[in-house]
């Protein structure tokens, strides 16, 4: 085979794609992929079963919409083959909703957003950083924000700073202290939390939800979150569900339940659930 | 969670999921190699033929799949396949998405690409045969079935083993990557397991055990394999 | 097609290949010279030796990459006994565990390499050398190496070859090779297939010209061979 064939049936499956998908769809059912390890927005119980804050969300807006909704597990690597080739019509996997990803496909309302935080060791002096525990958002107080970014840049030049790849955390980190800290990117926040432990790295940043988790476990006693929470800016605006560019129907469908759900405090009560705050947007 | 509990079998342990996992990794790999003989032996006689194009097609499909990443690979596999699948249904008047199950899926992509190494372990294993013997059976008037059955086939096989052995590790070692397709083999068993209870280090531990375990009993089979097709060959000197 | 953004992912994608070549030869390098002392050991004749070896290749080959990858950088780390010796200015680095992970999995491979080349030294050839007197360090010199050495080169291309992909792994300890700057770009932007194939293109381009490497070594070591090689 040689490489351009590869090519080749490389575009006729898209086109193949395009054809199925462009078939307009009258909803009973919808099949959502979520990848399954991802706690606790979507984690799998040792029986197969996926549970979690967004099986929650999903099942109870599917009821509101009145379609059938079938939730299957897929690798995230899988994903967005996975999407266009029609395997399932809806993403549902803690992915933050940015404007590089809407060129490819559309969002829902978000359905949760978190505010970032920070972690540290209790004797570092990054613990004493000030302004603990008050919420910063970037969008709403442009003052406060650009404060809030001079003091982290003075504390933590030199420092290393861990945070999970391809999130917004790593777009923060990347934006506003790459050039005074060593920023490292890790695959999952469990092997960035191992770091932290062992000294490799200094803090780290995340949603605070995941920090609170974290630091709730026996081995973490030393460690302690530090300084603001962070919301707006390049945090974004939550996370959301994907889906196809062409089915902007269903988009307006989940959209519509969404907003219904949130009206109604559905979506509150299943995040106080998971995540034991409520991350209404 | 101890690990006791979260390697057990009871209602919170991993253990039967992990069991599961390892058992379709066995599986995918085992219909992997066999598919990946198939097509090692037919590039092997392509490029064995002399014939000009059959030659460079077998040497074109052997570079490409052992030059590209192996995710690569299995990405085209599952979802050109599933996508050619899905359009063929279309075009029957069905509707929806049609997928290869994974277990196919991922035993063709690890099939594609162990194949492309394949064929050059048949190929070395051909090129081993003393050249007297093959004089010897054309002397004695073999015609070319009767000669691959008696002389070829049973030598290239027993000059392959060593380096099929290899690829049946690299066959495991692949099959870890067809997570892709959804099927829960043993390396996502053991990622999803971690990050579901944020117990890496427990899970990939026990996942590296499964392996082991797996590399052991197929060492066994390649050795007794080995010792029954050299039984007639004199022992190494040194 | 959006030129800019393939071209903007192929110079990210040129710069992540520095980590790739430098994981890849560092680590075919040192584990060649562990395999060599692997492979002694395993054909010594001396028992306690041949078990290490035999257990070495066992699990440095039977336990997948990513997996020694994690217990070598995550796990050690998590012992303050390691943090406190003498090895933590090494091992807390993430370039180091990488190597040296890389380094262990592919000598457990080259080692049965060579052995298996070792073995297939004509014994006729073996029994000549001994016949004219040869001390045992002068036939493994001039017999028993180069004939192992040329009968090893196709199966150790294999093996080099595929370690440069399996350098794809050392993601897990955040070193961003270029498989997963690829899919960083793929995660950040959705777009599946671009990032891929030009990491694809990449990886093709590096392993044919290992590959053809190979074969003229191979060519150049078998002068007596050419009239019949294929």
């Amino acid at each position: 085979m040689t490489s351009r064939s590869v090519f080749g049936a490389a575009l006729a499956c898209s086109l193949l794609v395009l054809a199925g998908a462009a078939s307009a769809k009258d909803w009973k059912t919808v099949v959502i992929g979520m990848e399954g390890a991802y706690e606790p927005y979507n984690l799998t119980d040792p029986s197969g079963k996926i549970v979690g804050f967004e099986p929650d969300v999903a099942m109870d807006v599917c009821a509101r919409m009145k379609v059938e909704c079938k939730i299957i597990a897929q690798d995230w690597d899988g994903m967005i083959p996975g999407l266009e080739a029609g395997k399932f019509d809806v993403i549902m996997d803690g992915m933050s909703i940015t404007d590089d990803r809407k060129k490819q496909i559309d969002f829902s309302v978000p359905y949760a957003d978190v505010p970032a935080a920070l972690a540290t060791a209790k004797t570092s002096p990054l613990a004493k950083l000030a302004g603990a525990g008050k919420l910063i958002n970037f969008d709403k107080d442009k003052a406060a924000g650009a404060a809030t970014i001079k003091a982290l840049r003075e504390a933590m030049k030199g420092k290393t700073i861990g945070v999970q790849v391809s999130t917004t955390h790593a777009t923060f980190a990347g934006d506003h202290l790459k050039d005074v800290a060593t920023i490292k990117e890790y695959k999952t926040t469990d092997e960035r939390d191992l770091d932290l432990k062992s000294g490799r790295i200094d803090a780290v940043l995340d949603d605070q939800t995941e920090i609170v988790a974290m630091l709730a476990k026996d081995d973490a006693k030393d460690f302690t979150q530090f300084g603001p929470m962070l919301t707006g800016g390049d945090f974004g605006v939550g996370v959301g569900m994907g889906l196809r560019k062409t089915d902007a129907d269903l988009t307006a469908k989940f959209d519509k339940a969404i907003k219904a759900a949130f009206a109604d405090g559905s979506i509150k009560k299943y995040s106080l659930k998971w995540f034991k705050i409520d991350t209404t947007p | 969670m101890t690990w006791t509990t979260a390697l057990g079998f009871g209602e919170r342990g991993w253990g039967p999921a992990l069991l599961y996992g390892a058992v379709m990794t066995l599986f995918v790999s085992i219909a992997g190699l066999a598919i990946g003989a198939a097509l090692g032996s037919l590039v092997a006689w392509a490029k064995l033929s002399g014939v000009r194009v059959a030659g460079a097609i077998g040497e074109g499909y052997a570079a490409l799949f052992r030059g590209l990443p192996e995710l690569l690979v299995v990405y085209f596999v599952y979802f050109g396949s599933s996508a050619a699948l899905t359009g063929l249904y279309h075009l029957l008047g069905g509707e929806g998405f049609l997928g290869v199950p994974g277990l196919a899926a991922g035993a063709l992509a690890v099939g594609v690409i162990s194949g492309s190494y394949q064929a050059e372990v048949f190929r070395g294993a051909y090129l081993a045969i003393a050249k007297g013997e093959l004089e010897a059976a054309r002397a004695v008037g073999m015609g070319p079935w009767l000669m691959f059955t008696r002389i070829i086939g049973p030598q290239v096989l027993r000059f392959a083993l060593p380096g099929l052995g290899n690829l049946w590790q690299v066959a495991l070692k692949d099959s870890s990557l067809i997570s892709v397709t959804g099927l829960a083999e043993l390396m996502r068993t053991s990622q999803v397991a971690a990050g579901s209870t944020h117990q890496p280090f427990t899970f990939y531990v026990a996942g590296g055990v499964l392996y082991l375990a797996l590399t052991s009993i197929s060492d066994r089979v390649f050795e007794s394999a080995e010792a029954r097709a050299t039984r007639g060959m004199r022992r190494e000197a040194h | 097609m959006d030129i800019a953004f393939i071209w903007a992912t192929f110079l990210r994608l040129i710069a992540a290949l520095q980590v790739t070549l430098s994981v890849w030869a560092l680590s075919v390098f040192f584990g060649a010279f562990i395999a060599a002392g692997v492979t002694w050991m395993r054909v010594g004749g001396i028992r306690p030796l041949e078990w290490f070896a035999r257990a070495y290749i066992f699990v440095f080959r039977g336990a997948p990459l990513l997996i020694q990858l994690f217990i070598v950088y995550y796990g050690l780390s998590s012992f303050p006994a390691v943090r406190a010796s003498i090895f933590w200015p090494f091992l807390r680095d993430a370039f180091n565990c990488a190597t040296l992970s890389c380094a262990l999995c592919t000598a457990a491979y080259q080692s049965e390499i060579f052995r298996g080349a070792l073995a297939g030294v004509p014994n006729g050839q073996i029994e000549a050398a001994r016949a004219c007197g040869m001390s045992k360090s002068l036939l493994f010199r001039r017999i028993i190496f180069p004939i192992a050495l040329r009968q090893a080169l196709p199966a150790y291309s294999t093996e080099v070859i595929s370690m440069v992909k399996a350098t794809a792994l050392v993601s897990l300890v955040t070193l961003w090779d270029v498989m997963s700057v690829a899919l960083k770009i793929r995660n950040d932007t959705l777009v599946t297939y671009t990032p891929l194939l030009i990491a694809g293109a990449i990886y093709f381009v590096v392993n044919y010209m290992i590959a053809r490497a190979f074969i003229f070594i191979e060519q150049w070591l078998s002068p007596h061979l050419r009239a019949r090689s294929a």
